[in-house]
């Protein structure tokens, strides 16, 4: 059976968790289909087709689509469900939203963030904040699974040639409304998928100083910028900065921690980047035990100086 | 307006958990237990809801060991008015949960279910969306700020690209995201107070459910650990380390 992969999007563009998505259901088998539910979501089923391994895309067009809201998706979703093996989604709020709603109509486990595919049934997933990692076996006729998308390689965005199938049947479900949204509006990487992220801490002190400091860090290193849950919790970033247990999990080329302690929940958002950079005034501050490179000293100095350095 | 919240007895945030030597699951003797984290906020929510006169009754249920008792007396001392301790030794995994916590709806016709976004335990942020699914109503997940209206609420979501809005009808289930309140400190003479509020016992087999896990845990492992680096005396060391050594600037 083939597997079906629900695909991120603003209808005109396939987010990136997507393609990460698309190679993790790749290992479960060849046959991947990709639905793109939208509306006016042609130009993003255009570039779905496009993603090499997806054999063919599922386009859902319909005016209770224009926004994700999971009470319309999930009965589209739960419809198609029944003819794959595997629903995956990316493990982004998106699919958060959505997938478990989709299960539970299904009457099956949702099985969430895997990290590896072990078999058809059996993954890997993190608990415990990513402090223990289990294999799980599922027993469901279908499996519908979020994906960690740090976990995965992207799929390519050309050398695909699928073919592109309406899906009729979208209704408004009468139950939620789209009412508004305030995205952070960035010309900066997209903070999960960037290879190089500069996360600011609570030792920023305020939003002017994260802003003063931490961005143009970023900006000279063609980073994404991200946070610590103190940071946001103060008001000193959005919240879509968040990195960590419970916000956004990341695993770029580079993490420079600023001014970050390194509770284990923040831990658990970064520890998988290749190269961590830890600056602190605090000796013993748990950051510095999983950093590759740390430098003991305030912030406010260090970092003029890094920005000089990187100048040279 | 009655809300329900729901409450997981979790291993507290600060304990590092470890795993058995049999790789067999996780070691959770003798940790200290607590309230999952974004269960208090959601109790918080609802206790603030009937401070400002919009919520009359909140009902916290908990499902779970014997000891889920404690975890629902912190809800009563919080704010709850009454309690439901679905009881059961049974591993109880988020369908599971949903199932039962359905089945309270029913019975208790709230206009609101609270609860946390996810366990800190498994981390898998599933049983609001599957209970909404089950109830036929609508979720407002990751909630940053709850507004009532007439009939409907307003839900301010935390989501990947910054905050959305949805207007839910209700009922709705809510699940509760960091920002949306900060719990109260339980004082001495509400925990006193908490032990004489009523505390009912149910189980899933009086609530025709069955809980039987979907997913079998066939081993668990701590990831591989990082180990700690070098430190550099200053920028211009690190910016060196980056470039050769590092290879990543």
């Amino acid at each position: 059976m083939a597997i079906l992969v629900i695909a991120e999007h603003d209808n005109s563009q396939i987010k990136s968790g997507t393609l990460n998505t698309v190679t993790a259901a790749q290992k479960l088998g060849s046959d991947v289909h990709l639905l793109v539910a939208g509306a006016g979501c042609a130009a993003a089923a255009d570039a779905a087709k496009q993603i090499a391994g997806v054999s063919k895309v599922l386009l859902a067009d319909a005016a209770a689509l224009a926004h994700p809201l999971a009470e319309n998706l999930t009965p589209l979703v739960v419809d198609l469900a029944k003819q794959y093996s595997h629903v995956l989604a990316p493990a982004t709020t998106f699919g958060k939203n959505l997938l478990p709603r989709v299960a539970a109509l299904l009457d099956v486990a949702q099985i969430s963030e895997i990290t590896a595919v072990e078999s058809a049934d059996t993954f890997v997933r993190p608990v415990y904040a990513g402090n223990v990692m289990a294999t799980v076996q599922s027993s469901d006729a279908i499996k519908v699974i979020t994906v960690r998308t740090t976990a995965f390689e992207a799929a390519a965005v050309s050398g695909g040639a699928a073919a592109v199938e309406a899906v009729s049947g979208a209704a408004d479900a009468g139950l939620s409304s789209f009412v508004s949204q305030e995205l952070t509006v960035s010309d900066r990487p997209e903070l999960a998928a960037a290879k190089i992220v500069v996360s600011g801490g609570r030792a920023l002190g305020s939003a002017e100083q994260f802003k003063a400091v931490i961005e143009p860090l970023a900006d000279k290193l063609g980073a994404a910028v991200g946070a610590s849950r103190a940071a946001v919790d103060a008001g000193y970033a959005p919240n879509d900065y968040q990195v960590g247990q419970t916000g956004k999990v990341v695993a770029p080329q580079l993490y420079v921690a600023v001014g970050i302690s390194g509770a284990i929940q923040h831990l658990a958002g970064m520890k998988d980047s290749k190269v961590i950079v830890a600056i602190n005034k605090d000796e013993e501050a748990p950051i510095f035990q999983v950093a590759d490179y740390g430098i003991v000293g305030d912030l406010f100095s260090v970092l003029p100086e890094l920005m000089t350095e990187l100048s040279k | 307006m009655k809300v329900l919240v729901a409450v997981k007895r979790v291993v507290d945030y600060n304990v590092k958990v470890r795993v058995k030597a049999d790789g067999s699951d996780v070691d959770v003797a003798n940790v200290k237990m607590s309230m999952n984290p974004f269960d208090e906020i959601a109790v918080e929510e609802a206790v603030r809801l009937k401070e400002a006169g919009k919520a009359t009754e909140i009902v916290a249920v908990s499902m779970g060991v014997k000891q889920c008792e404690e975890t629902l007396r912190t809800a009563l001392a919080m704010g709850a008015d009454r309690a439901i301790h679905v009881e059961t030794d049974a591993e109880l995994q988020p369908l599971a949960v949903a199932k039962l916590l359905k089945q309270v709806a029913v019975k208790e016709a709230p206009q609101l279910v609270i609860l946390g976004k996810q366990a800190i335990d498994d981390d898998a942020n599933q049983t609001g969306q599957m209970t909404a699914a089950l109830l036929g109503w609508a979720q407002g997940t990751f909630a940053s700020k709850v507004e009532l209206g007439d009939g409907s609420v307003n839900v301010t979501r935390e989501v990947d690209g910054g905050l959305e809005t949805v207007k839910l009808s209700l009922p709705a289930v809510l699940t509760t995201d960091l920002r949306l309140n900060e719990p109260r400190y339980v004082k001495l003479p509400n925990i006193m107070a908490a032990k004489k509020k009523p505390l009912d016992k149910t189980s899933p087999a009086d609530l025709g459910v069955d809980v039987t896990p979907r997913l079998k845990t066939l081993k668990v492992a701590e990831p591989a650990k990082r180990s700690a680096g070098v430190k550099v005396a200053n920028a211009a060391e690190l910016v060196a380390k980056l470039k050769n050594e590092a290879k990543v600037l």
